[in-house]
């Protein structure tokens, strides 16, 4: 388990080269990269890592899935990336600048999320709910001009829930609030995007809907999109690319043609019994 | 970066919109101006003495009346405890909706969360603790002695506030939050107690009379602090609704968005205490208008946009205050009720209503 409870207190690494990203893989910039990232909580003196020294690049116009049991730290990595919480150590870097150092209000333009959080807003309108995501570019008052209105109407069409407009937003299913809230984060208009279990409670028709909209998405819009997920045949299926945390702290990144003929899979669930086994075997999975 | 997607440009062929408008009914508005200008007229004209309206008008732009004991009734009496009510109804109906959205809680209010039993205590210290200051609480004051009052009832306020805010920040649970106000609630009430069972009956009998609640105590000096007192809460409130749309989703969400959760919860908390604080020490503590005013507000436009809520919980808080006291004076009768009876009496059934009705919003 690579959870344990530290006494030492890591400090934050500072930037190498000041102004500059790491950029060690070749190919078009990443979205977002992390550098030796740490991630877990901090509580007075003592410190949890979850996971320390992570190197991860978010590719832009792909859907990257994270995969891993319960309690491997999916949350808290994808919280860490968000800037919700900081950081053990290393860095987040968007846009070849550093996440700590963007304020709030940068921070919202850059990276929009979609939680499992409940969110209880009762009589406003699916179309209130998704125009929330204009926040970051309204003025005081947060009134919406035209165009912002236009943006808001184009993120429900394409996150194909312009139908449920009018709606009170307390009266939506899982699934449709699922959408409402991805129009809301499109409308945000930020080159990623984040989403904690975006088909957590859903039946297998909507789960797919979903997974199908958010490679489309990726697909058509350039965006970088990070979801973790359970769905791990569907991952396989529709995923550009997997990274898989594993309990004992271990993580692999690769496509799902990779990750299948390596026996990623098999590793990260090396706790699961037989019939998990047997299971990721039948999805394709080889080695172990 | 823009959303490129095949789909785009077909807005135009649409032949109706599926999206409602975001922004705000006028009708809705002029309704409810209207009502607060005919509550304000009537609460000039009707009491004790009925006064005809266009007599108060003439009192009012300083003209002489037919009876020269109209106009020092409408100046000196029925205006002041008007201002009073107006501003007092749209603070509680502000501080409510403010509470609400912050705690994401339907029931909570300033009287609900302890915030006006921490400024009762504040006062109770001033009227029962400090002997040399509570002489001139009561009318025909010091203006320090008001600014001492607001004061303590204000400190009190925040001082509970932050204590709820505090705890609120660890608690996730709303019934956690609802206990805790209640415990507050007792605490501070113990502390009454306790300077009561130390108090003259003069004392005792001032503090009583002020826990039912009065618009009609303010004069014309203490209102050069109640007015500013309560504008400047209710602008801080109208200026800070932007980050209560954002924490509506809770806290993550307002984060991502680009709210300063940490500045929001600060102006949210300062705006809400002074305008709880400043009405309890000068009306005494208001209950139900807090709660209600925003369930009605939030059915009457069908809305949780606070860029349409505040201004509505303002204008209706101030309508139904003005009305309450209407009630409360009972006009033709002699008898004046505690205007906390009245608003118990309209406001508990109004709650009730809005908690049956959520029965069906309720999660599954």
């Amino acid at each position: 388990m690579n959870r344990f409870w530290s006494r030492h207190n890591q400090r934050p690494e500072q930037a190498r080269l000041p102004g500059a990203a790491p950029d060690r893989a070749a190919g078009p910039p990443a979205a977002l990269r992390a550098h030796h990232l740490s991630t877990g909580y901090r509580q007075g003196k003592r410190t949890r890592v979850v996971h320390r020294d992570l190197n991860l690049r978010l590719r832009r116009g792909a859907l990257t899935a994270l995969l891993g049991p319960n309690g491997a730290g999916k949350s808290t990595l994808l919280r860490t990336l968000a800037g919700l919480q900081p950081p053990l150590a290393g860095e987040v870097w968007l846009d070849g600048r550093p996440l700590h150092a963007l304020s709030a209000h940068e921070l919202a333009r850059h990276l929009a999320v979609v939680l499992t959080d409940r969110v209880d807003v009762g009589y406003m309108s699916a179309y209130a709910l998704a125009a929330l995501g204009r926040y970051p570019y309204t003025s005081w008052d947060g009134r919406l001009s035209a165009a912002d209105e236009a943006i808001v109407q184009e993120a429900m069409r394409a996150a194909r829930c312009e139908s449920l407009a009018a709606r009170a937003a307390a009266e939506l299913s899982d699934g449709e609030r699922q959408r409402v809230m991805l129009a809301r984060a499109l409308a945000q208009q930020t080159p990623i995007i984040l989403l904690d279990e975006p088909t957590a409670f859903l039946d297998l028709p909507r789960r797919i809907e979903i997974m199908h909209l958010l490679r489309d998405l990726a697909h058509d819009t350039g965006k970088a999109f990070l979801i973790s997920t359970h769905d791990l045949e569907l991952a396989l299926r529709l995923a550009d690319e997997l990274w898989l945390m594993a309990a004992d702290g271990t993580f692999a990144v690769g496509t799902p043609e990779e990750v299948r003929r390596r026996g990623d899979l098999l590793r990260v669930f090396a706790d699961a019994g037989e019939e998990v086994h047997r299971y990721l075997r039948a999805l394709g999975c080889s080695g172990g | 970066m823009n959303l490129s997607l095949p789909r785009a440009g077909q807005a135009s062929d649409r032949p109706a919109s599926p999206f409602p408008p975001l922004g705000m009914r006028r009708a809705m508005w002029l309704v409810l101006i209207a009502l607060v200008a005919a509550a304000f007229v009537a609460s000039l004209a009707l009491g004790a003495v009925r006064i005809p309206p266009e007599e108060v008008l003439r009192a009012l732009v300083g003209g002489r009346t037919s009876k020269d004991t109209w106009q020092t009734i409408v100046l000196t009496f029925r205006l002041p405890k008007a201002i009073t009510a107006l501003l007092a109804g749209a603070a509680l109906g502000a501080a409510g909706l403010q509470m609400q959205t912050l705690f994401r809680n339907p029931l909570a209010d300033p009287f609900v969360l302890g915030i006006s039993s921490g400024a009762s205590l504040g006062v109770a210290l001033m009227v029962l603790g400090g002997a040399a200051v509570s002489a001139g609480v009561f009318g025909r004051t010091a203006f320090l002695g008001e600014f001492g009052l607001v004061t303590a009832a204000a400190l009190g306020a925040g001082a509970i506030f932050v204590v709820v805010l505090t705890i609120a920040r660890r608690v996730q649970s709303v019934v956690t939050l609802l206990v805790l106000g209640l415990m507050i609630g007792y605490l501070t009430g113990a502390a009454v107690s306790l300077l009561i069972y130390f108090s003259i009956p003069e004392q005792v009998a001032a503090y009583v009379n002020w826990t039912f609640g009065s618009f009609g105590g303010v004069t014309w000096q203490q209102m050069r602090v109640f007015a500013p007192a309560s504008l400047i809460g209710l602008a801080m409130a109208l200026v800070g609704v932007k980050p209560l749309n954002a924490l509506l989703l809770g806290e993550n969400y307002a984060r991502s968005l680009g709210v300063n959760v940490r500045a929001a919860r600060w102006w949210v908390t300062a705006s809400a205490s002074l305008l709880a604080g400043a009405v309890t020490a000068f009306c005494g503590p208001i209950g139900f208008l807090g709660v209600a005013v925003p369930h009605l507000c939030r059915a009457l436009f069908a809305t949780h946009d606070h860029r349409v809520l505040m201004p509505a919980v303002i204008l209706l808080g101030a309508a139904l205050a003005l009305i309450f006291d209407l009630i409360a004076q009972m006009p033709g009768a002699r008898l004046t009720l505690p205007i906390n009876v009245v608003t118990a009496a309209f406001g508990a059934p109004i709650v009730l209503w809005v908690i049956l009705r959520r029965q069906r919003f309720a999660r599954v």
